[in-house]
């Protein structure tokens, strides 16, 4: 097949779009455009189809859209992604935080878990770990369940061990796992207080209250209006005072929400939820 | 494409111009940008491959030399012209039709991220025949394919003549691809880009 079988226009696009919500009920329509020609024509190349192919596979093969949902939402994190903002969090959330007896943390969108470890090794170089709960949430169930094995392989944790040298928390990464072969496990004490578990941003609700949540590199895959309304719900689900970490190229554009968040930190995204009276 | 155009007056009539370089681009990039004026009517978008980690020196170092402001690139901005545009280490940039762009964290294309391809063949979607693009030194194939596709689509498409290029495969393989209209040196691009 030439290539030019593979390039989708714009109303093969929303024709997918649209056979995916009708079947499936996941909604791509407010998904980035470009973003989402990209990972639907590595779909047809991947799997070696045509536009007709994947209307077909997608109406008729259950087990083929879970395989689509994974390629078309994109899962690649690592640990202590942007070591300057784990630093600047350590330095200007963290002590805010201490002051608290109990602290819930939402990693929204946490694919296989890299940020939920990485947050949660943060609080236990604060000797804060015992008196806080990280949920980790993602739309898509198979990266979860990678989540909560948290066993990754020795090169990815050597790259990782670099952004954590630079993030200035102390120690060293691999204090917090067992190596095996090729494969590096999470200790065990510090799979306690996480859970993981399936939430979607743009058709789940607010399921409780937290004093952080971290949504990073989530929302550039969100058109604006989109965006606005997960800022809507991330609002909702702040405690008084709570904090808000977007990615660092990932600012708040929105008149509305720049009044209902204010920056603690510009360059790394960081904001803290204003109280409206 | 209007086929009875010349080289600097679809230089002239095109509204973006796409920069796109790996080792050996960095010196290339910085005598062009100290030679475009200040009244450029037209947006810079540099796409050059570097380290994850040390990133944003980059945007203060473009800047003492640039008489346009230069910004490194964020979610949902809006593309405006007379603006320098450095793509963010550890994403790809992609162009989305309404002129903004947008950012994207998945795999490495080419062991490189940002892609030069990611970003030139989402140009070519949004922005067709308005462009003009250049490709510089490198090390791989980056760059070459989405050349390629801008000038399928009918933008200007110039490659670094290998021949000069610190590192040739890049510029090489967007000749070889036949991804370039013309194939410069250093100093012919200056010229062009100065009219």
């Amino acid at each position: 097949m030439d290539a030019s079988a593979r390039n989708l226009t714009a109303e093969q696009i929303t024709e997918l779009i649209d056979l995916v919500k009708k079947v499936h009920g996941f909604d791509f329509s407010q998904y980035s455009q470009a973003s989402l020609k990209r990972r639907i024509t590595r779909v047809l190349m991947i799997k070696k189809l045509d536009f007709y192919d994947l209307k077909h596979a997608l109406i008729n093969d259950a087990a083929f859209f879970q395989d689509f949902l994974e390629e078309i939402t994109v899962n690649v994190t690592e640990m202590f992604r942007d070591p300057l903002f784990y630093k600047a969090l350590n330095t200007s959330v963290v002590p805010y935080l201490s002051t608290y007896q109990h602290i819930k943390i939402w990693s929204a969108g946490c694919s296989t878990g890299e940020e939920v470890y990485s947050l949660a090794i943060m609080m236990q170089q604060n000797n804060m770990k015992d008196r806080s709960f990280i949920y980790g949430t993602d739309v898509n169930t198979r990266v979860l369940k990678d989540a909560r094995k948290g066993i990754y392989s020795l090169r990815n944790i050597k790259t990782y061990a670099e952004n954590y040298q630079l993030s200035g928390l102390g120690g060293s990464l691999t204090d917090h796992f067992t190596t095996l072969y090729d494969a590096a496990t999470v200790h065990s004490e510090l799979k306690t207080n996480i859970l993981f578990s399936v939430h979607n941003l743009i058709s789940d609700t607010v399921f409780n209250e937290f004093e952080l949540i971290s949504c990073r590199n989530v929302f550039i895959y969100f058109e604006t209006v989109l965006q606005e309304k997960i800022l809507d719900l991330f609002y909702n689900s702040l405690s008084p005072h709570g904090f808000l970490c977007l990615g660092s190229k990932e600012t708040i554009r929105s008149e509305k929400f720049k009044k209902k968040f204010k920056p603690v930190n510009q360059k790394e995204n960081i904001y803290q939820k204003i109280e409206s009276w | 494409m209007n086929p009875g155009e010349n080289i600097s007056e679809r230089w002239r009539n095109s509204n973006i111009l796409l920069l796109g370089g790996s080792a050996g681009a960095f010196k290339t990039i910085m005598a062009i940008l100290k030679i475009l004026p200040a009244d450029l009517n037209k947006p810079v978008i540099i796409i050059l491959h570097r380290k994850k980690n040390f990133a944003s020196d980059m945007v203060p170092m473009f800047h003492t030399i640039s008489r346009l402001p230069v910004k490194e690139i964020s979610d949902k901005q809006k593309i405006e012209q007379g603006i320098v545009y450095l793509a963010p280490a550890n994403y790809h940039v992609l162009i989305e039709k309404n002129g903004i762009f947008g950012l994207d964290v998945s795999d490495a294309v080419w062991f490189s991220k940002p892609s030069i391809d990611v970003t030139f063949e989402s140009a070519a979607d949004a922005f067709a025949d308005r462009c003009t693009s250049i490709l510089l030194s490198g090390a791989n194939v980056d760059g070459a394919a989405g050349l390629l596709k801008l000038r399928q689509a009918g933008s200007l498409t110039i490659a670094q003549d290998p021949r000069e290029a610190e590192l040739p495969e890049m510029p090489q393989a967007a000749v070889e691809q036949n991804a370039a209209d013309y194939i410069l040196n250093a100093e012919e691009i200056m010229k062009l880009l100065a009219e």
